[in-house]
């Protein structure tokens, strides 16, 4: 670059960067809390730190984690994404019956394909519309869950029983004794991590959800962008549908129901920014483990499970305001 | 003027500070009852802060302020208005979709059991325009204001709440010289019947015609109190750098006979919108300035935006080097190598929350990228070169451009736009709440883009600035051209013309102004 203009006479009392003390806390306070919980359950049980349980862990994560993933792309852009439970089950629902036609494999790859375009039509919706996501997400997601219903016809959709075993691949062990869900949610979530942190894609994402306007001026088409951040979302839910129904050996339409706001609180507790515009998606990822560890801890510990909702509940406002008082205190 | 009288206002040994940063030290100031005292400094000096202490917004850490002789500590703006303190912030803190009386009465209404007891509010308004003059009408929307009428409103609220003090930050920044003026002349009404006026303004010319006395910050000292009588423009930017500077607006160079046309508009129209563009011609050339004058609201925004595609036009189209854009949009407007700073920074300028590199960055994304990734040194050596050209002072590239100060963080607009190297470059109020140093500054970065031969129009409230920094002058009344000056056009007659012939400027306070030298091109 050589633009070349000169600096005109300065003052150097204008010159004052202000740093952002507490900063660091903010950034990595709740990877800290992670950490704490994981050697708390790793001295208070034997049973934590066994392969077994680990395993067991990660897979349970797998589900919300991709949901998380998905959130928390659209959260960074500045919108809700309510319909991913919705799609999650249509995609399910679309991956058996298509499989019963063409095979498992086939099946799985119409499912995400089914996701794409549920979450591109859920961008389209609200972007053309020009309703508040919140509200334009919450009236789709009641379509698309009525369209699992027709469907289905209201039954639970099987593979066909050849197809059974097969079917259930997504709970196979792979690489490091891990179950395949687990493997596909860590590779979406390093790619997606990538995605966000490293692309000009990212870039626009943080721009669009940080300030709509300023990215409109800047020639960034806020419309496509808001569109690809609830595909993207979309294709994460038609994945967390496959592991669901690989588990259950079936779909059904009242599948994963209230799933979403749990992938919102998992986006959130990590450290997200509902407004916008901050955030990444590492931290939907701890916000994932997190929740997922406070009901394996509650069952190692042999508690209550009573009390987890409460708990569960709790530990996300507690989250939420120690992020709010940093802040605070960072500015 | 009134030394011998108890103060109103004392302040002892003030400090604030954020996040280990002194913004603050050991404040002294004694303020008299009926006084209109100004606070003035650079951006960052400490000044709004000041205010807010004495308004109640903001907690002194150290320190204490006595309101006629009782020490008070003030947590909340509910201690603040039992106080009797008023403050009136850039931002407002209207609630935009209430009537002006509703607003009035915010949180004091009048009630009967329970029940809002309208006609008693009513009363009290009418009480209150008959004191302060105002014409507002109690059942328009605050948001179909215009933004003079707003802050009346504001300052009917605090006179509604018995404010004895009223403290006003930068009150004049988003108005129109007309409303300017009554504004001014209502401080001093204010001042007259009692209530003790603070004020926080960039406008030295403004500060001396309407402050009895004042205080010069600099860098979180107070470094003079005074009578304002007694300072000129280029005595307060001294106390206020710590030295002379110069405040002298650049002229740009001439503009060479064969400089080609690089944007031209002709029939630019806009009929729909709250304020419509009608049919504008224009015609910029390579090295040239343009500026555009008018009254906010004049449509002036809406014409840049217009240029840029950012609206869409009804009618009419722009050319870049002889080429029409077809179909306009910011994107289109940006690869025939239009380049648009906007009015407002924080709405529609930066991502606040995001770093002062990603800002710089945001508008040529894909100049730097390889299969979609961004390539990070590339990208950090363009930053950082842009970033010296402009003299964005930041430590730390990848802190929020929200931390910065309002000079610093326009220089970064600014270096987001020269990144792409422009050939017309749209400024919509290249300084607005910005500091003297940095002003003069992002002037001399106009003129020497015009120098590279760049199309500049400029936009700005700021009449002097736009006469010294163009070449030719539009002026824009309800979204027409009604006139067009030379660039040693006399002020009045620029003013007469953008108010209409129907409505005579008012005289302004800021005659003996003048720190402006405008040689002839």
């Amino acid at each position: 670059m050589s633009t070349r203009t000169t600096a005109a006479p300065t003052s150097a009392a204008s010159a004052r960067p202000r740093s952002r003390p507490g900063g660091k806390v903010r950034d990595y306070g709740i990877l800290v809390a992670l950490v704490a919980i994981v050697v708390a359950l790793s001295f208070s049980t034997d049973t934590f730190l066994t392969r077994q349980n680990l395993v067991n862990l990660l897979d349970q994560a797998s589900v919300v984690g991709l949901l998380a993933i998905g959130a928390t792309i659209c959260i960074l852009s500045g919108v809700f994404d309510l319909t991913a439970s919705a799609t999650l089950a249509v995609s399910a629902i679309v991956g058996v019956t298509v499989g019963q036609q063409v095979g498992v494999v086939g099946g799985f790859v119409a499912a995400v394909v089914a996701g794409a375009v549920l979450g591109m039509l859920t961008g389209t919706i609200v972007v053309k519309s020009r309703v508040n996501s919140f509200i334009g997400t919450l009236a789709t997601s009641i379509i698309y869950r009525g369209m699992a219903v027709v469907i289905t016809a209201g039954a639970i959709a099987y593979p066909l029983t050849d197809q059974a075993e097969q079917f259930g691949m997504l709970t196979w062990p792979s690489v490091f004794g891990l179950t395949s869900a687990t493997v596909m949610f860590l590779v979406v979530a390093v790619a997606a991590s990538l995605l966000v942190s490293s692309t000009t894609f990212g870039r626009r994402l943080y721009a669009v959800g940080g300030n709509a306007e300023a990215a409109r001026l800047s020639g960034i088409r806020t419309d496509r962008v808001h569109i690809a951040a609830f595909t993207i979302s979309g294709v994460c839910a038609a994945l967390a549908g496959l592991i669901l129904a690989s588990r259950a050996g079936s779909a059904q339409s009242s599948m994963a129901t209230g799933y979403d706001l749990n992938a919102i609180a998992a986006a959130v507790i990590g450290g997200t920014s509902i407004l916008g515009g901050e955030g990444a998606v590492w931290r939907g990822v701890v916000g994932a483990l997190l929740l997922t560890l406070i009901g394996n801890g509650f069952n190692l510990l042999g508690w209550d499970t009573t009390y987890l909702q409460v708990t569960t509940g709790g530990l996300i406002l507690l989250a939420v305001t120690v992020d709010g008082v940093l802040r605070r205190r960072a500015r | 003027m009134t030394e011998r009288t108890a103060p109103h206002i004392s302040v002892r040994g003030v400090g604030k500070s954020y996040g280990g940063v002194s913004v603050l030290r050991g404040i002294d100031l004694d303020i008299a009852p009926g006084e209109v005292h100004a606070l003035v400094g650079e951006n960052g000096a400490g000044k709004s802060t000041l205010l807010k202490v004495l308004g109640g917004a903001v907690r002194a850490d150290a320190g204490e302020v006595s309101f006629d002789g009782a020490v008070t500590t003030m947590t909340s703006p509910r201690d603040a208005i039992a106080q009797g303190v008023s403050l009136i912030t850039q931002e407002g803190a209207l609630v935009p979709a209430m009537t002006v009386l509703d607003n009035v009465v915010l949180g004091r209404w009048r009630a009967r059991a329970g029940w809002v007891a309208r006609g008693a509010d009513r009363a009290v308004f009418d009480a209150l325009l008959e004191r302060t003059g105002f014409d507002i009408d109690p059942v328009a929307r605050v948001k179909d204001l215009s933004t003079g009428a707003q802050q009346q409103v504001e300052v009917l609220r605090a006179l509604a709440r018995g404010a004895r003090v009223i403290a006003f930050d930068e009150p004049t920044a988003v108005l129109t010289e007309h409303e300017k003026a009554g504004l001014l002349q209502l401080m001093r009404d204010l001042a007259a019947g009692g209530t003790t006026v603070l004020l926080v303004s960039h406008f030295l010319d403004e500060v001396l015609a309407v402050a009895d006395r004042l205080t010069v910050l600099r860098d979180g000292d107070l470094v003079h109190t005074g009578d304002a009588a007694e300072q000129t423009p280029a005595s307060l930017v001294r106390h206020m750098v710590g030295r002379q500077v110069d405040v002298l607006y650049p002229a740009p160079p001439p503009v060479p006979d064969d400089a080609p046309v690089l944007l031209e508009a002709v029939g630019l129209s806009r009929s729909t919108g709250p304020r419509p563009v009608h049919d504008v011609d224009l015609r910029v050339r390579a090295g040239e300035v343009l500026g555009i004058a008018g009254l906010v609201g004049s449509g002036r925004s809406e014409l840049l935006h217009l240029l840029f595609g950012a609206d869409a036009a009804t009618a009419g189209t722009v050319s870049v080097d002889g080429t029409p854009i077809t179909r306009p949009s910011p994107r289109a407007a940006m690869a025939a190598g239009v380049a648009l700073v906007p009015e407002s920074r924080k709405e529609q300028g930066l991502v606040l929350v995001r770093s002062i590199a990603e800002n710089t960055a945001l508008a040529s994304l894909t100049a730097r990228a390889r299969a979609g990734f961004v390539r990070r040194r590339s990208e950090r050596t363009a930053v950082e070169g842009v970033g010296r050209s402009t003299d964005v002072r930041a430590a730390d590239p990848t802190a929020a451009v929200g931390a910065l100060s309002g000079g610093n963080q326009q220089k970064v607009l600014f270096a987001k736009w020269l990144l792409r190297e422009p050939r017309v470059l749209l400024v919509d109020e290249p300084t607005r709440g910005v500091d003297v140093a940095a002003k003069t500054q992002l002037h001399h970065l106009v003129v020497d883009l015009a120098r590279q031969g760049r199309a500049v129009v400029v936009v700005s409230s700021e009449l002097e600035e736009v006469l010294a920094l163009s070449h030719r002058v539009l002026v824009l009344r309800h979204g027409r051209v009604v006139g067009e000056f030379g660039r040693d056009a006399p002020r009045e007659a620029v003013v007469s013309l953008a108010f209409g012939d129907d409505e005579q400027p008012d005289e302004h306070p800021d005659e003996q102004t003048a720190p402006a030298e405008r040689t002839s091109a």
